[in-house]
């Protein structure tokens, strides 16, 4: 299909009185990675979230590869909440990385890998197993198949979990922070596992401050603040020469 | 000055009828209800817990309402209720035939045991972190997927502790089921010491049999726990896991 692989046209949150998403518009190209910056609290997750229905969303819409997630469209034109099945339907395509991993600690590193094409997509023990396999020695973990979360390093947990979302055959993959909750020498690990995945022409949406993989792999970075989209543009552009005032005392931080 | 204490025990008395088959069909259905009330509540339970927990306020008020009825009546009444006063509501005499002592027992104890489990699952589910059922959502998993493959697995290791305690206790209240005419453990006791006067001796007997029921599911649940504690760095240890290590010379896990 043409067309972007995400359009978010005006995306509204808010949680009880505190407004988090002020209208959001944002369009992902196939294969593009892009780069999501911002202060704690400017709404990075909470879009991740909206991308993929964790969230629903107020006001505005999010198409992944021209459908609407979590929602349908009337003939009339108007906008209801989707059915369950077809909310998880939706989702399955859509990967995610989480912060704080969130492996499933009952279940061995291969069982995290194949609950969901078992469960989901049906796939028959045995070649949910090969598939797993594969993916696990893809990242790197193929001595730890049988490993349980609760023995291995956070880096390891992370690589875990991105085999973990790359086993449902993904179209977009949402990291929130994949590498924020690692010790520093963890982090290398996991960020060359996601560099070979933007190589293979993954479309992915990353939120990072770690700006050196935005350089290295990010066709383009946004900056949020408050709730809104402030400026964007290539890495170095970013190093170069931000524009406003904000995203320079933003980048004046991290960098 | 102390009155003259006589003691009259006949301890071989005991051991008699330690397995008379009176006492023996007793234990047996003693048993048999305690289990089957219990699965009925432990179902029940888990049911009433995705109720309470649901946003849908017909499916939570009804929760809350089974929960606040059961919980604040006696079970006594409940079972009079299934085996006295339901029957007697109906008109048909031969479909309350159908309300035997057995079937009224085992409804109306599921019934009362599903509003404590509704609880404890509740906690058990709440106790599972939320970032859990997200990633569950994340790889295209439904609610009830979720909850089954990824929720439920972690929150028995929750529940298990307290679900062992309302057993053990389910083990022992059956014996109220003798006041509806159920002939268990405890009615079987009396039956035969209407007969024979040996009140005491046969007391003892009931009791332990109802210690050798609760000793051994008490090694069960320990068991089970040490089962369910896969992927953890440190699992406790029971009485088997010591008796295989000494057997086997071998220390920790
Ligand atoms: N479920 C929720 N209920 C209420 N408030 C929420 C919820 N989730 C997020 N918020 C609030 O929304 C705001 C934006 O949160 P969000 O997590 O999207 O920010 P962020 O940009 O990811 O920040 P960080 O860099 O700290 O992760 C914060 O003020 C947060 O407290
Ligand atoms: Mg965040």
């Amino acid at each position: 299909m043409e067309g972007p692989l995400v359009r978010c046209v005006d995306v509204h949150k808010r949680f009880g009185r505190l407004e988090v998403l002020r209208g959001v518009s944002l369009d992902v190209a196939r294969g593009e990675v892009v780069v999501l910056i911002g202060a704690s609290g400017s709404g990075k997750t909470t879009l991740l979230r909206c991308i993929n229905h964790l969230e629903t969303v107020d006001r505005g819409r999010i198409y992944v590869d021209g459908e609407l997630v979590g929602y349908r469209e009337d003939h009339d034109g108007r906008v209801r909440a989707d059915r369950e099945p077809e909310v998880a339907r939706k989702r399955a395509a859509i990967g995610m990385v989480f912060q704080r991993f969130n492996l499933f600690p009952h279940l061995t590193a291969l069982g995290n890998v194949i609950v969901g094409p078992m469960h989901v997509k049906k796939m028959p023990r045995r070649r949910a197993e090969e598939v797993g396999q594969a993916l696990l020695a893809k990242v790197g973990l193929g001595a730890k198949v049988n490993a349980y979360p609760g023995q291995l390093s956070g880096g390891q947990q992370q690589r875990v979990a991105i085999a973990r979302a790359l086993a449902m055959g993904p179209k977009l993959m949402l990291f929130d922070e994949p590498t924020s909750a690692l010790d520093p020498e963890l982090v290398g690990e996991v960020l060359e596992v996601m560099k070979s995945l933007a190589r293979e022409g993954m479309t992915m949406i990353v939120v990072t401050h770690e700006m050196g993989f935005a350089r290295e792999v990010a066709d383009r970075v946004i900056f949020m603040d408050e709730g809104v989209i402030l400026e964007e543009g290539t890495a170095e552009h970013f190093f170069q020469s931000p524009t406003h005032p904000r995203t320079q005392a933003f980048l004046s931080k991290i960098l | 000055m102390l009155p003259f204490l006589a003691f009259q025990f006949e301890a071989d008395a005991v051991w008699e009828f330690l397995f008379n088959e009176q006492i023996v069909d007793g234990a047996w259905m003693t048993l048999k209800v305690a289990v089957i009330s219990q699965v009925i509540g432990i179902t029940l339970g888990v049911v009433f817990a995705l109720m309470r927990l649901s946003k849908n306020p017909l499916f939570s008020g009804f929760a809350n309402f089974y929960i606040w009825f059961i919980r604040g009546t006696p079970a006594l009444i409940q079972l009079f209720f299934l085996k006295f006063g339901i029957p007697s509501m109906i008109g048909d005499p031969d479909i309350a035939r159908e309300f035997t002592f057995f079937r009224a027992a085992i409804i109306a104890f599921g019934i009362n045991e599903g509003a404590y489990m509704s609880e404890i699952v509740r906690a058990g589910i709440l106790s599972v972190e939320s970032g859990q059922m997200d990633a569950a959502k994340s790889v295209g998993m439904t609610y009830l997927q979720a909850m089954r493959r990824i929720v439920f697995p972690q929150a028995m290791r929750v529940m298990l502790p307290p679900t062992g305690n309302e057993f053990i206790a389910m083990l022992k209240n059956t014996s109220l089921a003798s006041a509806i005419g159920l002939v268990e453990l405890l009615r079987a006791t009396r039956q035969i010491y209407a007969r024979n006067f040996l009140i005491m001796e046969l007391l003892v007997v009931a009791s332990i049999w109802y210690l050798a029921m609760t000793t051994v599911f008490s090694i069960l649940q320990a068991e089970l726990e040490r089962a369910m504690a896969v992927g953890e760095r440190e699992r406790p240890e029971t009485l088997f896991s010591r008796v295989l290590a000494i057997i086997g010379g071998r220390r920790g896990i």
